[in-house]
Order: structure tokens, then sequence, then C-alpha cells
């Protein structure tokens, strides 16, 4: 079987993976970084959205043998030193989130987002989440917290 | 999915090799079509040869007063790059209106108009725009590229290097996208210049085409207006539950006033 190495949360990372084996796969059940979520598996609900070489992908639609070499940020990634990232504060003082289970894969979404654009408006903030689907329908709040990680008022 | 031998090449020479050695074997861009594809077990290559890390094939540059895009280069880099915005602003809306942004970070031109699925945008872009396939044997226009369903001009172990894009003096195009999946119900991509007058029609059939009438009275007159009263059969075009045959005939129509409307 192939081996596969790559930079993950700034850690190195191997192990031996199948052609056929998922990046979320490898993350989850290799590494057991399970912050990233499986929900449709599909490529449409972005429950998976990781960041590899600082873009946002859905890790159920990459092989891990496509993340060789590659440094590859999860939702336990963002954190550091017990600090939350900004984005994951703003979600929890806006309550971007009911459930839950769409969480990791907004915040990843949304924290590419303002790397590409450090000043959304509301419609791109929610052209951008089109890949990212909350069942719970908590979509305002999402946005809320968005802005107010940017650093807009009235987030 | 079905297990299989993955390989990446470094260069468009090893990628023919890996091909030619293996017993099924198929390219792998961006794989945001073929890895949903296997996961479905609608397809079982044996080898899987990933392209996507050919750095010579990606990437935008200008050749010749052409605009010529790397088989690799992403739907996002074709989105935000300056010489596509600058030159062929109408490429950059199309590219940006593909799938989501997760998509776009991966999803590649060249893989996409390899698949030719009657629903993408890239066909509409090559066809509308006059554009040439280069291959690592040959070049094809885009007219002769898109051969039906799912099908290319593309022979056995040929790969896609770049697509050359002329520049037109007026282009515009507008999509009726599919509200889930952001394919297009009908895309339409209008342009004058070099290439001629062109209407290339995604998402309504089961390949793209170009609408003959609309380009004759767009020739004289390149101007919304002037395609009123032409409408499209609905004979020959796709129907599904997302839209009937006499409906995307419609939206033949309007997404064509609407892309010379954008075109300026």
């Amino acid at each position: 079987m192939p081996t596969v190495s790559m930079t993950v949360n700034g850690q190195p990372a191997a192990g031996e993976v199948e052609g056929r084996t998922l990046l979320v796969e490898f993350l989850r059940e290799h590494l057991r970084l399970t912050g990233t979520h499986v929900g449709c598996d599909t490529s449409q609900c972005g429950a998976c959205v990781v960041h590899v070489n600082g873009k946002s992908v859905k890790s159920c639609t990459m092989l891990a043998a496509q993340a060789d070499g590659a440094e590859v940020t999860t939702i336990e990634g963002l954190a550091t030193n017990g600090e939350l990232h900004p984005m994951q504060a703003a979600f929890k003082e806006h309550h971007g989130l009911q459930c839950g289970f769409c969480t990791p894969g907004m915040v990843m979404s949304a924290v590419d987002l303002l790397n590409t654009n450090a000043n959304p408006s509301e419609r791109e903030i929610r052209e951008w989440l089109e890949g990212n689907i909350c069942r719970c329908t908590g979509y305002n709040n999402i946005v809320k917290a968005i802005q107010a990680a940017a650093g807009q008022t009235g987030g | 999915m079905y297990n299989f031998n993955y390989h990446r090449a470094g260069s468009v020479e090893e990628a023919v090799q890996l091909l030619s050695g293996a017993s099924e074997g198929t390219l792998m861009g961006g794989g945001m079509t073929l890895i949903p594809v296997l996961k479905q077990r609608l397809a079982n290559p044996s080898d899987v040869v990933d392209i996507g890390g050919i750095s010579a094939l990606s990437g935008v540059s200008e050749d010749g007063g052409k605009v010529v895009v790397g088989a690799t280069t992403t739907h996002a880099a074709v989105a935000s790059d300056a010489t596509v915005q600058a030159k062929i602003p109408a490429l950059a809306v199309l590219a940006e209106s593909i799938g989501d942004a997760q998509v776009r970070n991966r999803g590649t031109i060249g893989g996409s108009i390899a698949n030719n699925d009657p629903a993408a945008d890239y066909p509409a872009a090559l066809v509308g725009l006059g554009a040439t396939i280069r291959t690592n044997t040959r070049e094809i226009a885009a007219d002769d590229f898109f051969t039906g369903l799912f099908e290319t001009a593309l022979g056995d172990n040929e790969i896609i290097t770049a697509v050359a894009f002329p520049v037109p003096d007026k282009a515009g195009y507008a999509k009726f996208p599919n509200p889930a999946s952001r394919y297009a119900v009908v895309g339409v991509m209008a342009s004058q210049g070099p290439a001629g007058t062109r209407v290339a029609v995604t998402g309504a059939g089961p390949c793209v085409f170009r609408a003959a009438d609309m380009e004759a009275a767009l020739s004289s007159n390149f101007s919304a207006e002037a395609l009123s009263g032409i409408s499209v059969s609905a004979d020959d075009l796709n129907s599904d539950i997302h839209a009937s045959a006499e409906y995307r005939a419609h939206l033949v129509g309007v997404m064509a006033r609407r892309a010379v409307a954008a075109a300026g």
C-alpha cells in the first residue's frame, strides 16, 4: 500500500493508505481527528471542509494520496494555545450554530473566505456558503458571526 | 469505491507512460467528477493517473494575442486571474459560477472539458469563444472537440495540456443554474470578435451546440433586441425532473438575451 505523508495542523503525519482512501478517512480514522465531519459524502454539504495548502476543499472528495506532501489544516488546528480562533469565537458569540454538525465545515469555509476577501458583503458571504449546508437552517446567525469576525459592525 | 492503483505523474510524458501501461487507466485533474463517479461504482479503473500536480500545466499566459489557460488551472484560479479578468471577463464570470468555492478550488478546466458533462459551463465558453484545445499531440478546434454526451474527440492516451482563447471584442455569459447543484439548466455564451459571432448553449441538449439563427441575427446587430422573436426548437433538448424540453428551449432565448446584454 502507498505511504502518504503530510503536515496536519503543523505536525508531520504519515500512514499507509489504499489508492481509494479519502482524505477525510485518513484524517478521522488514521489520525483520529474527528472534528472534520462526514455529512453527505457527495461533495454537497461541506461538513468535511478542511484547508489544503491554504485553500478550502471538501475532504470527502479528495484522495489522501492527492494530499501527499501538502499542508492540511483541520478545525482542530485553528485554536492556538487554548484560545479560540477569532472565527470560532465569533460563531460562539453570535450563536452561529444549532446542532453543531455543519459547524466545523462552516468555520473552515468562513476562514478561507476572509483569507481571500477580508471585507465581504452579506451577499458575498451567502454566495461563498453555497457549498455548506446547515439543516437546522441557522444561516442568519452564521452570516452574522462571519460579519463580526470580519470586524463589521452590525454583525 | 473499488480500489485502484494511484499514480501522481510529474510530467505529461510520464502520464502517457503510466496510462499506456495500465490495463484500464484513467486521468484525474482535480477529481471533482471522477471521485464521485468512483464512489458510486460507476467506473472501475485499474489505475488512476493524477495529473493535477503537473505545474507546467497550470496557470494563465498570453500567447500571440490569445489567452492560454493550462489544463490543470482550477476554476478559482481562472476566476481570479488578472489577465482573464482584463481580456475575457465573461470567462472569469463563468468560472466563478461553477459549483461552489471548494469545488472551484479543486476542479480544473481540462478535467471539465474532457468529461464533457452536458450541463457543465466550460463547453459553452470554449465553443462560444472559439477556443482551441491543445493536447500532447495536436490542436483541436472547440467546434470539433465536443462530439456528444460525455464524448469528445480525444484519442487514447491523449492528454489536454491547455486551452487557447482568442480575445473577443464582446462576450457575455448567462446561466440559469440548478439551485442545488449549480450545474447549468441552460447556459449561453455569446461573443463577437476574431472567432466570428458565436452563441453557444450548454445544459439544454445532450451536448453543447451553437444557435445558428441567433448568430446570424447578432452578426449584423449585436444586441439583445436583435434576438427578439428568435426561438429554439425543443426537439432533441433534454427533459428531466429539473426542466422540460420546452422550458429549456424558452430559457435558451432568455439566457441568450441576458448574455448579449451582459456583453455590453
